[in-house]
């Protein structure tokens, strides 16, 4: 008897345990490491590179390099392109993002309710999302034709005259961002969807015990602050989309008339690839970057506090 | 206050049936259930009720009105969800003040910014305050005024639920199965809460349930529904008593209703296993019948016993389970008699069921409920034998039985039916 409870109370030897523990940490490294080699070779590597050129005035096809420092950077803050790029890019997301997230969350929730007739808006809205942009950018740019385009000619028929949409530097900027609207809107129509029945239909049905009326109270009560946080996340998505926009620009208008759409991403391929400044365009490459994780820093923080329940 | 009245009320979906025909009358400030399995249409019948399901035809009366045409809330029910269905993303307060705020505050008063223009908001908030504060005292949740729903345990939940409910001064209070998402213990400690507060609140109340023990225990009233009509109403005791449908028979009461195949013998009496009762079935001779026996109206005695105008049936124990204060005996029943017996017994059994012979299973043929072939109770039953006739004995009254049959020993009282010491046969 005494000898059995003696033999249960007997530690465990110290050497063993720790082998075990580092044969367990070992097994942990080993599983880890693939999906880690994967991150350091298409993610951290081409970063640190990036972050290598930025310092250089490397050109593409040069053979001799000089490492500048910071001076590349001290360029970009008096550089006007790049400021007037940075402001046209602004102003672009200050459209589309509104554009994007307001007309997907009504479209939403007016699909939300259609039980035979869903499906097929639902597919309508979702094409421009699987469509390829340049290709699209094409149609467009016919669509919007001063004189072959359809729209101009509905609005000579109507009696207006010719809008030309693309070559008017007041107008470039807002039709770009409406072609971008139309090409989110669908995607974040499908995320709001999601939202919305992830909603449980008890809390519509005690409201309306409650009092709720209207579509309205029923919204402002229960669908709007419940979708708190699928609205961060289509606001964060749109916002770095619309930030990056580039195959628009590239096709239709190529920056112009007079640089009215030069935005950041086409700016930093300006440099790159027409004007071979690859340093140069590492360092705005690195600003652009700082922008979007500022955006997600910011939108992540100050959202985040009002959404959570 | 207010009585609700349906009218033979319909509904199907989609061309398949749920309801039929129900007529309820709720008296006002009664405390009425609907019970039955799933799938019944009690809830149906309570979203019908509350305003959130129209019916196919047939008509929902508040007070003798009509209120077919008017809006959930307008109908001045309150409804307490199985979900409880607080909204997550509001306070306590705001839980629980939000029918009033929707009631007294117009559209402008309750947009967010904007409110805070409106001099009369402040006035009205003050007010609404005072009145949630009012009820959460009630229910002891005065301190989790500033919690969100997530932050609350399942009973605390359930009592925003009710607080939620009973801030509008409802006409009626509608349930929906509240109790069923709580753990067995609070759910019995919520029952008898519930209980009281019908009673201090005196309100109309119309609680739907799967749990017989919530329905009888609860109710003043209990309406038994299955596919989609009302089998029986009444006093939980008149359910349990005197069952009128064999559903109602096995649906209420734990353990189950006991039944045993049964017939009309030529004598137009009740036969069981090859041997007459005497109960008359007044159904034409040969016909099915049902026979339903609680597992309390049976008593255990040796075999071979038999007392006077009690039936015998031969049975061998196979699994005894141990409830503490009683005993629940599963009993295969011997030739000629065939099928389980459950019945409950109080005390020990063991001088009894340790016999390797069997034992006998006695009950009065007057404690038996008949059923036809449809499943309707035979009202007409009437017991051919004196025995039938109620008596002063205590231990008949709890056995339909003249004599204890666990025969404690002489000068002890008896532990199964609380009856004084019993007597040696």
């Amino acid at each position: 008897m005494m000898a059995s409870a003696v033999a249960i109370a007997a530690p465990v030897p110290v050497v063993r345990r720790d082998r075990q523990r580092l044969i367990e940490k070992l097994a942990g490294c080993g599983f880890a490491f693939p999906a880690f080699l994967l991150l350091l070779l298409t993610n951290l590597v081409p970063l640190a590179v990036l972050l290598y050129l930025s310092f250089t005035n490397y050109e593409l096809g040069a053979l001799d390099t000089r490492f500048l420092g910071l001076d590349n950077f001290r360029k970009a803050v008096t550089d006007p392109v790049l400021r007037r790029s940075l402001a046209n890019t602004f102003v672009y997301v200050a459209i589309v993002l509104p554009g994007a997230v307001g007309l997907g969350l009504l479209i939403a929730v007016l699909l939300h309710r259609r039980k035979r007739t869903r499906t097929f808006y639902e597919v309508v809205y979702f094409l421009p999302v699987t469509s390829t942009l340049i290709a699209m950018a094409t149609v467009w740019q016919f669509i919007l034709h001063p004189n072959l385009g359809p729209v101009n000619g509905m609005l000579r028929a109507m009696g207006f005259g010719e809008i030309a949409f693309l070559s008017e530097p007041a107008y470039v900027l807002p039709t770009l961002a409406a072609i971008g609207i139309w090409q989110l809107v669908g995607f974040n129509m499908v995320l709001f969807l999601a939202g919305l029945s992830a909603i449980p239909r008890d809390l519509y049905e005690a409201a309306e015990i409650d009092g709720c009326r209207s579509g309205i109270d029923r919204f402002l009560t229960i669908t709007w602050p419940l979708l708190g946080p699928t609205t961060m996340f289509v606001i964060i998505t749109t916002s770095i989309t619309a930030f990056k926009v580039f195959d628009t620009v590239a096709v239709m208008t190529r920056g112009g008339p007079m640089g009215s759409s030069e935005v950041l991403l086409y700016a930093i391929y300006l440099e790159g690839y027409q004007y071979f400044h690859m340093g140069y365009a590492a360092a705005l490459t690195l600003i652009f970057l700082a922008f979007v994780l500022l955006f997600s820093i910011l939108q992540t923080f100050v959202l985040e506090r009002r959404v959570h329940y | 206050m207010a009585r609700v009245e349906l009218k033979s009320i319909s509904k199907s979906f989609g061309g398949v049936p749920v309801l039929s025909g129900i007529e309820l009358d709720v008296a006002d400030g009664e405390f009425l259930t609907l019970v039955g399995a799933s799938g019944c249409g009690k809830s149906t019948l309570i979203r019908i009720i509350a305003g959130l399901e129209p019916q196919s035809s047939g008509s929902v009366l508040i007070n003798g009105a009509p209120v077919d045409h008017l809006r959930p809330h307008e109908r001045q029910v309150a409804m307490v969800f199985q979900s409880y269905a607080l909204y997550p993303h509001m306070r306590v307060f705001a839980n629980i003040g939000l029918p009033l705020m929707m009631s007294r505050l117009n559209l402008f008063e309750r947009l967010p910014i904007i409110r805070m223009l409106s001099a009369r908001r402040r006035r009205v908030m003050a007010e609404i305050e005072s009145e949630v504060r009012a009820v959460t005292k009630q229910l002891q949740i005065d301190a989790l005024l500033e919690r969100r729903p997530s932050q609350l345990s399942g009973g605390q939940r359930q009592r925003v639920a009710l607080g939620r409910a009973m801030v509008r001064h409802p006409a009626a209070f509608l349930m929906d199965e509240p109790l069923s998402n709580l753990d067995a213990k609070l759910r019995v400690h919520m029952r008898t809460e519930l209980a009281e507060l019908h009673d201090r609140l005196g309100t109309t109340f119309i609680y739907v349930t799967h749990d017989q023990v919530e329905a009888m225990t609860m109710s003043d009233r209990v309406a038994m529904m299955d596919n989609g009509t009302i089998l029986q109403i009444g006093r939980p005791g008149d359910l349990y008593m005197r069952p009128a449908n064999l559903k109602v028979a096995q649906f209420i009461g734990t353990p189950a209703i006991n039944l045993l195949p049964a017939k009309v013998s030529s004598a137009g009496s009740v036969e069981l296993f090859g041997a007459e009762l005497p109960i008359r079935a007044r159904r034409p001779a040969g016909s099915a019948m049902t026979l339903g026996i609680r597992p309390e109206a049976i008593t255990l005695a040796p075999l071979g016993t038999s007392r006077p105008g009690m039936h015998l049936l031969p049975g061998r124990l196979r699994r005894s389970e141990n409830l503490g204060p009683e005993h629940m005996l599963h009993i295969d029943l011997t030739s000629p008699a065939s099928g389980t017996i459950i019945c409950s017994v109080a005390g020990d059994h063991e001088p009894l069921t340790s016999d390797s012979r069997g034992l006998a299973l006695l009950f009065m043929p007057s404690a038996c409920h008949v059923f036809d072939v449809e499943g309707h109770r035979i009202d007409d039953v009437e017991a051919a034998s004196a025995a039938a006739a109620p008596s002063s004995d205590p231990h008949a009254r709890a056995f339909g039985a003249t004599l204890c049959p666990l025969l404690p020993k002489a000068g002890e009282p008896c532990a199964p039916c609380g009856g004084p010491a019993a007597r040696t046969s």
